[in-house]
């Protein structure tokens, strides 16, 4: 075996693990919502913000949507590092990621604890 | 590195195999998701802010071209939500050869369209 220097940030496996943890929450989150959805008889404006009016609710949409932008994050990061070769450009895009996954976070709450 | 020999991908001329090809289309549809999310979270919050907005967006998404953009989106997140199933079963060695690559990957493929059509039908 070569005796080979690990080098790197060491976010690999890290991030391979959030990407599988968000991704088994998201499934069980929206596949929860779609059974529940469909099996509404009537789904009007009422049954809709009805689902959403209580603090359980809430904070798992948050719990959710919070785990949609850092499964993103992470997936348009290894889609950006394999195809995106130029630094700058990948810096760039990066940043922007990063900029509006906090700003859709923001966003989130005040959707569900505005309404 | 030896640099002398540079390969020159030929990507349209390359054919994946059919594991290959549920891959990228993993890619495409979680990229497509993430441009799409903006998007969804207007479609999120006009649907809770007020009746007003509800009935707006209502009248927005009776569009047949509203229908078709969402029933693209219906199909990139039940895409990914199946091919990323089988990368979790693929973790938990579920998946342990080629002929059992290959029928996942037809499996994804086909549950994917059929959930979507299904769907599809049943929202409109």
């Amino acid at each position: 075996m070569v005796n080979r220097v690990v080098t790197g940030a060491h976010y690999g496996l890290r991030d391979w693990l959030i990407q599988r943890i968000t991704a088994a929450l998201m499934a069980v989150y929206s596949a929860a919502l779609a059974a529940y959805l469909l099996l509404q008889p009537h789904l009007d404006y009422d049954v809709w913000t009805g689902l959403f009016s209580g603090q359980p609710m809430r904070t798992f949409t948050l719990l959710f949507l919070l785990s949609v932008f850092y499964h993103a994050w992470i997936g348009i990061r290894d889609i950006v590092m394999d195809y995106v070769n130029p630094a700058g450009v990948r810096l760039a895009i990066h940043v922007l990621v990063i900029l509006v996954s906090l700003l859709y976070a923001i966003w989130a709450v005040q959707i569900l604890w505005g309404m | 590195m030896d640099k002398e020999h540079p390969k020159h991908l030929a990507l349209h001329l390359i054919q994946l195999p059919l594991p290959g090809f549920v891959s990228i289309l993993h890619r495409v549809s979680g990229l497509l998701l993430f441009l799409a999310l903006p998007l969804l979270l207007l479609m999120l919050q006009y649907s809770l802010r007020s009746i007003e907005t509800y009935t707006q967006l209502m009248a927005i998404l009776a569009h047949p071209l509203a229908k078709l953009l969402l029933l693209g989106l219906l199909w990139a997140f039940l895409h990914h939500f199946c091919a990323g199933l089988r990368y979790l079963a693929i973790d938990l060695h579920y998946v342990r050869d080629l002929a059992q690559a290959r029928n996942s990957s037809k499996a994804v493929l086909a549950a994917s369209l059929l959930l979507t059509v299904l769907l599809g039908a049943k929202l409109w």
